[in-house]
């Protein structure tokens, strides 16, 4: 039986924990207001980014000139899965949704006799794979003390995977990231960026592409396009992540406080119960003493 | 006067988006004008200074690199990045160009060379452009 003072002082640890996660519950929501704002402002870009890139690319289609960032190696050899993921933990499932459907990825590529490579971008996802894949992992890009992703963030990822693309390390890349929905429901996602895929919408948009005017030629604008969409894409995933993490975080604290309510609540039942029954104890013992007398 | 649809976004945020009359687009083989009905076409951008020509009169705004696309619907620029040059951090170039000059003085002769020459020719011009614009 744990003494009264035990008693204090875990009831005072409790609750100096609960308001540390209810602090960082009130610092991730308002995170995630600003990662909301920014990943809203970045949807025009990507979406215009996606049409124009949709008609030049289906304008190109089929002619031998179409660069290899758009229509890949012809191989499908080596698969790129480029993780990304957010640098601090306490944010629920968030990082090991995200590793998990890496890992099944990873694991059902070695499965068909695929060879991978993976590209961490945050530490979290990095150590999670480390133990099970840590021979695939080329290259960890931390995004330690960034404090508000900017475009030359993904542009610097981007540039490397660019690089390696070219220097034939891989055939395939795919992006994996959360997409987010609300607070309570981040989707991880995986999004093959080379060679791109895309959204069957861009077809019906086919027929008026046809009287582009290009200068300089389509090669080279593609060969100024592609690393960019791809840029675009990063920089997608990575604002997507940064609103998911905050929101992953907010809805695990907003847990977390609530159960340290509760522990609270019964840990100062039991502490008084204790206590109440410590007085009547000594009460007992003093009356009887008095009435041996 | 007709006005043509003109959108510059950046991938930050939508810079501006509105009816104009006539915007003149630093393009990678030189600048152009774009007015309503324009043909068609894609270009990409070299780093300068974008005029943006509507009834109240005119907006300078800095691109450094992008493209652009006139279709029927209108003008769109992406940009890599878009400020207007009241906005512009001059800092912010200075530092480039001084990235670009220490890279340069890498470099061995060939193709990356002379862009990487280029870059920084089109840096120094905004550079001046703005330096002008801010004496007058």
């Amino acid at each position: 039986m744990a003494s009264l003072k035990d008693m204090r002082v875990r009831l005072a640890s409790t609750k100096a924990t609960q308001k540390i996660t209810k602090a960082m519950q009130m610092v991730a929501a308002s995170k995630l207001r600003r990662a909301q704002v920014a990943a809203e402002a970045a949807r025009p870009f990507a979406e215009r980014m996606d049409v124009v890139l949709g008609n030049i690319a289906s304008a190109v289609a089929g002619s031998d000139s179409a660069p290899r960032l758009l229509a890949g190696t012809g191989a499908d050899k080596v698969h790129l899965l480029v993780v990304c993921t957010a640098e601090r933990g306490l944010c629920g499932a968030f990082n090991s949704s995200i590793a998990r459907l890496a890992r099944e990825r990873a694991n059902a590529l070695l499965a068909q006799g695929k060879e991978i490579k993976i590209l961490c971008v945050g530490r979290k996802g990095a150590d999670q794979l480390r133990r099970q894949f840590g021979k695939y992992i080329i290259e960890v890009v931390e995004q330690r003390g960034v404090k508000q992703i900017g475009f030359a963030q993904a542009q610097l990822v981007a540039d490397k995977i660019v690089a390696r693309f070219n220097n034939n390390e891989f055939d395939v890349a795919t992006l994996f990231f959360s997409r987010f929905k609300s607070v309570i429901s981040q989707i991880p996602t995986a999004l093959q960026v080379i060679p791109p895929v895309f959204e069957p919408a861009a077809e019906t948009t086919t027929g008026a592409a046809a009287g582009y005017e290009y200068e300089p030629e389509e090669g080279e604008i593609l060969d100024d396009l592609l690393p960019r969409n791809l840029s675009v894409q990063v920089f997608r995933a990575l604002l997507e992540n940064a609103a998911s993490e905050q929101g992953a975080r907010m809805s695990a604290m907003d847990n977390a406080t609530r159960n340290a309510g509760e522990m609270i609540r019964k840990q100062t039942l039991t502490y008084n119960r204790t206590r109440q029954a410590m007085i009547t104890k000594e009460l007992i013992e003093i009356i009887s003493g008095a009435e041996a007398l | 006067m007709a006005t043509l649809h003109f959108e510059l976004v950046s991938p930050e945020k939508l810079v501006f988006s509105g009816e104009v009359e006539q915007v003149d687009v630093p393009g990678a083989e030189g600048d152009f004008g774009v007015l309503a009905g324009h043909a068609p076409m894609v270009t990409t951008l070299r780093p300068g200074v974008l005029t943006v020509k509507t009834g109240g009169g005119e907006h300078k705004i800095v691109v450094l690199g992008g493209f652009a696309e006139v279709s029927a619907k209108g003008l769109t620029v992406l940009a890599d990045t878009a400020d207007t040059v009241a906005d512009f951090d001059r800092a912010v170039l200075a530092a480039q160009i001084g990235v670009i000059e220490q890279q340069i003085a890498k470099l061995e002769p060939g193709n990356a060379l002379d862009n990487l020459i280029t870059r920084l020719d089109n840096f120094k011009a905004v550079d001046r452009h703005l330096t002008g614009t801010a004496m007058h």
